[in-house]
């Protein structure tokens, strides 16, 4: 259970002084160093973010031409993922796709941690507005995540902001909570006491003190935010309330795909194998930072 | 313990009215009238105003939100704006199909869930349980519409051992119906089981450490009946709660799920709901699905002192 709930998560220094430096962020990476798996998931995201990013200047093909002689061809060596409906090359429309894909995910993220962390904070140190908080948290938190979205985007209308804006309000309740959670612990530490006898502001102790004890928990359930994030607006654009079709995301590529599922499967599979490797690099990389942030969950496994 | 289920309900009841408001908001930012934006265009401004007359928007906000949580206690979702129906009929109508699907689902991902996670922590460490670790993150990584689209074309269409889609024929036999959802229960079970293999791995981790397991195996008992007998019935607690929060969740991913396989259920009920803007129909589901959610937590609270005696409320 403990496993699932990353709350507080200041590094301890360790005993062996075998490098020098005992920054926290050195002995991050440190710890990572001993995460193989983790690292190479790290390497596969970076790889989709830079494939994301000059997927133009990566593909011979533009993946918005269409070529109706080359329409619903299998994977062949000049179109390696085939070819859809249109003729378009399959590989760099996936490619296009990651970037929608990857960029109304992490406007989420930002989103979520950004209210979540206003809210948590206000709920761990305004005593008077935390009931109120937590009891709005446990409302949102009774929806199912994609339902939720769905509502808000049926009231809005589909666009990008308004998914970002739909999936960013039904993550905020995540990290808010864990963000309180670690607030509380947090406010009843010595150093926090110390500062607070001391007679620093109580805005200064957030920054300077607490602000920064709630970086690990906080990054960690980012990183599982994003990987949500994407399969929920996958699933979104599939059910065409999501970011509009003109532009590719895997999403609507699966969706479109649907009606040549008895032609061209190849259609479906390959986006589909974006989504996946995705998501379960974000989800390795959540891990393995929980793991070699929290160090009272070493000795579990 | 009466005592305790009567604080539970209290705060049950005040987490429902944050979640009628919260409905109820959504459905008064639209921008724009809701009322002209049902009735489109083509509306005169005469029709527009008979039904904000009729669905009370020209009264004060708070008029309209006592209204509306009148409305609720008396089970009167209103009535959907196309289907001409109210919208707990429209909705009992499909509950039925979404109920079997989100049942065979949670079946489907319990039975993959449990004994694979219980095997991954006795090996715990060795090849076996990094492997199901490793395939549990793989499953929650895989959307469930392309598990179902996948899954239609290589057991419906190359091989036709399931329907393609639908839920049969009118007046079809039950075990015709069940078999039209075999294929959606899966795509929407594997997912989820990798959630409930996790929670049941690191609850019986966590138990097999403890003393009383330690002595039954010293006293010789056969290590399936410790694993079963004593450690898994100490597991049991977090793993009954992930798998409540695991019906819930399969509602929601019924959505999905029964849009892939055309299936007429509640999910395809709210799809079509927000395509048409039926906003009746989309508070309506809201509600139903947000109140059975918050039913079932309680239910597992609850169930928790069946499972284990030593809890007291």
């Amino acid at each position: 259970m403990t496993n699932e709930s990353p709350v507080l998560a200041a590094p301890k220094p360790r005993k062996s002084g075998f490098f020098e430096s005992r920054s926290p962020t050195a002995m991050l990476l440190r710890q990572l160093g001993r995460r193989p798996l983790t690292l190479i998931a790290a390497g596969l995201l970076a790889a989709v973010v830079v494939i994301a990013l000059f997927s133009p200047w990566l593909t011979p093909y533009d993946p918005m031409k269409m070529d109706i002689l080359n329409r619903l061809k299998p994977p062949t060596t000049a179109h390696w993922l085939g070819t859809d409906e249109f003729g378009r090359d399959v590989l760099a429309r996936i490619m296009l796709g990651a970037r929608l894909s990857l960029l109304v995910s992490f406007l989420v993220v930002i989103f979520a941690t950004v209210m979540g962390t206003l809210l948590g904070l206000l709920g761990g140190y305004v005593r008077a507005l935390d009931g109120v908080l937590m009891r709005f948290t446990d409302a949102l938190m009774a929806f199912p995540d994609i339902l939720l979205a769905i509502a808000f985007l049926a009231a809005l209308g589909p666009s990008l902001f308004n998914v970002v804006l739909a999936l960013g309000v039904v993550y905020t309740p995540r990290v808010a909570r864990v963000v309180r959670a670690a607030t509380l612990v947090i406010r009843e530490l010595p150093f926090v006491e110390a500062a607070t006898a001391l007679g620093v502001s109580t805005p200064r102790i957030i920054r300077v003190h607490v602000l920064p004890n709630l970086m690990s928990p906080i990054i960690v359930q980012a990183t599982f935010i994003f990987a949500f994030a994407i399969l929920t607006e996958a699933a979104l654009s599939f059910l065409g309330v999501g970011v509009p079709p003109t532009t590719p995301t895997w999403g609507n590529m699966i969706a479109g795909a649907q009606q040549y599922i008895r032609q061209a499967d190849w259609l479906i599979l390959f986006p589909g194998f974006a989504i996946v490797l995705t998501v379960l690099a974000l989800q390795m990389v959540g891990d393995g930072l929980r793991d070699a942030l929290d160090p009272r969950l070493q000795k579990v496994t | 313990m009466l005592t305790y289920i009567l604080r539970r309900l209290v705060g049950m009841f005040i987490v429902m009215l944050i979640v009628a408001a919260v409905v109820f908001i959504i459905a008064r930012v639209i921008p724009g009238d809701p009322a002209a934006v049902m009735l489109g265009s083509a509306a005169t401004p005469e029709d527009v105003a008979a039904l904000r007359a009729r669905m009370g928007l020209d009264q004060p906000f708070l008029t309209q939100f006592t209204l509306y949580l009148k409305q609720i206690v008396t089970f009167d979702l209103g009535d959907s704006i196309f289907l001409n129906r109210p919208v707990t009929q429209a909705l009992a109508e499909r509950a039925e199909l979404t109920t079997f699907l989100t049942l065979m689902s949670v079946g489907i991902a319990v039975a993959i869930g449990v004994p694979i996670g219980i095997v991954s922590a006795v090996k715990r460490g060795r090849l076996v349980d990094q492997g199901t670790v490793a395939l549990a993150m793989l499953a929650a990584s895989v959307p469930s519409f392309w598990i179902g689209l996948t899954l239609i074309r290589y057991l419906a269409v190359d091989v036709p051992w399931f329907p393609v889609a639908g839920y049969g024929p009118p007046g079809a036999s039950l075990a015709e119906r069940l078999h039209h959802l075999v294929l959606p229960a899966i795509a929407l079970g594997i997912p989820n089981s990798a959630l409930i293999l996790r929670f049941t791995r690191t609850s019986m981790l966590d138990v097999m450490n403890e003393d009383y397991v330690r002595t039954a195996r010293a006293k010789g008992l056969p290590p399936l009946t410790v694993i079963l007998k004593h450690a898994l019935r100490n597991a049991l607690i977090p793993i009954l709660t992930i798998i409540g929060l695991t019906i819930a969740v399969m509602i929601a991913g019924a959505i999905v799920t029964e849009t892939v396989f055309g299936l007429p259920g509640v999910g395809n009920l709210v799809v079509s709901a927000v395509l048409r803007r039926d906003y009746p129909v989309i508070q309506g589901a809201l509600l139903v699905v947000s109140g059975l959610y918050v039913l079932i937590n309680l239910a597992v609270d609850l169930l928790y002192a069946v499972v284990d005696p030593r809890v007291r409320y």
